[in-house]
């Protein structure tokens, strides 16, 4: 594991040189903030919980996850230093590991620098922080599936531009996809099983349920599967330009 | 040691290498030779378990490297085309990096670090920027990057690319102590890097093996090879007694310079036998020289089936 080790810290560290980790805290805390308190009506609701700051973390990641991993392996592939990575001793697993871990761990930070939010609402009221450690947990769950799904396609190509792009369009069909809208949309074309079974893929789903405090193994098997494969499938888009 | 078999490489219906069969033994240091787009870096990234193989295997100190790609790795040093390297890193960060890349014990490690720092002259730039640095710092930042791990296998894609002569000379002094017991593998397309470095020489083009001798076989191929070449003023006279002496083959005058090359006929010594006329004539030499042979010329003639005619014997392959 000493290569994934590696790879985590050199990743992090390119962070915090180049502006992106400021940039991207300072970003994602003012508007977590903002849109908490104005958007999701956190004084108006009368209630001491964090629902309305956890309702707005998925469109939070949208934009700010594929900033984040657009550059993960399409910089690498236009700077010619995955030649550089790919020729040291460690497995394709092992580099794309250690580089998902990094940007995890990364949001992980900024979701502990929320923490005021947490004191503000522990100031004004009573709430149930075993929810709120839930809350905590399922919106890092779906962090770290987008950030798979940035790291698989940002293997995919060279331009960071086209890896943003491609990531959030993903994301955003996962969040959408288990909203009643779309689901009512399709529901006089398809059969109504296909329907479920696409609901069922819905991150927005899975979020909920965990942010409402209820951890269920199948919601965590949802997005630990998700990690998994987003980054299976990385391994072998990478695996496949080394014989193209 | 490396040894390539049949070593296949296709983009589409272009066959950028095509069934490279070479073995580089250690303490040799040979020189891949070739023009720009033969294929040399296509082969060495194949070699480097950058690039998988159309067909063909390629083994580094006996690491199948499709097979044991992490053995082969860890017996290979390796400087890809241009030194990429990690621009917003310092020089000191990206080489701990790859200290830690290498699974080296701290101490060990840095023991490492410390002796390449010295051998590469990175003492001063350790705190700066990569991409703040000259090319040259920057190569020899890849050069440390390659030789960290005191690797039995070395291969450098042109290591002297874009750096100044006195960088040249380092590098090569440098490339000159490790080739002992090493097995170095260099490409280029600088001809007298060849002179400077290498004990064999391999020519490449469009992915075939043209030629694989030692340099000073490839300058005997050359037509130049052999023959005396000198100045003299108001020579116009000896030109012609020259001509008539049993050894020679024929004569050229350079029109720039009036510099005269006398050329042997196959197997002939002329050096004696031009500078004997010579005296004999009374003529001033200001300095007369025997020509080792051409390598630019052997060069041409091998890679595109042009260049002089002369004494060219077959490219074995």
């Amino acid at each position: 594991m000493n290569p994934v080790n590696a790879v985590l810290r050199r990743e992090l560290r390119s962070y915090f040189v180049t502006p992106v980790a400021y940039v991207f805290l300072v970003i994602f805390l003012v508007l977590a903030g903002i849109l908490t308190f104005y958007a999701g009506d956190f004084y108006e609701r009368g209630q001491a919980d964090l629902q309305p700051f956890f309702m707005m973390h998925p469109w939070l990641y949208l934009i700010l996850v594929p900033a984040i991993t657009m550059r993960m392996w399409a910089e690498e592939a236009k700077g010619g230093t995955l030649e550089l990575l790919l020729t040291l001793p460690l497995t394709l697993w092992q580099a794309m590991l250690g580089k998902f871990l990094a940007a995890w761990l990364f949001i992980g930070l900024a979701l502990v620098l929320t923490f005021p939010i947490w004191i503000t609402v522990n100031y004004l009221g009573s709430p149930d922080n075993g929810v709120i450690l839930a809350g905590y947990l399922g919106s890092w769950l779906m962090a770290g599936s987008f950030i798979a799904i940035g790291a698989c396609l940002s293997a995919l190509t060279r331009s960071q531009v086209v890896a943003f792009i491609l990531t959030a369009l993903v994301c955003v069909l996962l969040i959408l996809v288990g909203q009643p809208q779309v689901l009512d949309f399709f529901s006089g074309t398809l059969p109504r099983r296909l329907i479920n079974a696409v609901a069922h893929l819905s991150m927005l789903r899975h979020f909920e349920a965990i942010a409402r405090g209820v951890l269920d193994i199948r919601d965590l098997l949802y997005f630990l599967l998700g990690m998994i494969g987003w980054l299976l499938a990385g391994v072998l888009l990478l695996d496949l330009k080394r014989t193209r | 040691m490396i040894e390539t078999d049949q070593l296949t490489r296709c983009y589409g219906n272009l066959t950028a290498v095509d069934a490279l069969s070479i073995r580089v033994e250690p303490g040799q240091v040979l020189g891949l030779l070739g023009p720009n787009g033969a294929g040399k870096s296509t082969a060495m990234r194949m070699i480097a378990g950058f690039l998988v193989p159309t067909s063909g295997t390629a083994r580094v100190c006996g690491h199948d490297v499709s097979r044991e790609p992490l053995k082969a790795k860890r017996a290979l040093g390796y400087l890809p085309e241009g030194a990429p390297s990690y621009g917003e890193m310092t020089v000191r960060e990206f080489l701990q990096f790859i200290v830690r890349m290498r699974g080296f014990k701290p101490d060990a490690g840095y023991r490492r670090f410390e002796a390449v720092v010295q051998q590469l002259q990175l003492e001063e730039v350790l705190g700066l920027c990569i991409d703040t640095l000259s090319k040259g710092l920057r190569r020899r930042v890849g050069l440390a990057q390659a030789i960290l791990h005191d690797p039995p296998v070395l291969m450098l894609d042109e290591p002297t690319d874009g750096l100044d002569p006195n960088q040249k000379h380092a590098v090569r002094q440098l490339i000159d102590v490790m080739a002992r017991e090493r097995t170095i593998l260099i490409s280029t397309h600088l001809l007298e890097e060849v002179h400077a470095l290498c004990n064999r020489v391999v020519i490449i083009a469009r992915g075939k093996l043209l030629a694989d001798a030692t340099p000073a076989e490839l300058e005997a191929r050359s037509r130049y090879h052999g023959a005396v070449s000198f100045s003299a003023p108001g020579s116009g006279m000896s030109q012609e007694m020259l001509g008539r002496l049993p050894q020679v083959a024929s004569i050229e005058v350079d029109p720039l310079d009036g510099r005269i090359t006398v050329f042997p006929k196959p197997g002939e010594r002329i050096l004696e036998p031009v500078e004997t006329l010579l005296r004999e004539q009374g003529l001033e030499v200001s300095e007369i020289q025997l020509e080792r042979g051409r390598l630019d010329e052997v060069f041409r003639q091998i890679t595109t089936g042009t260049g002089s005619v002369g004494r060219v014997e077959e490219g074995h392959a």
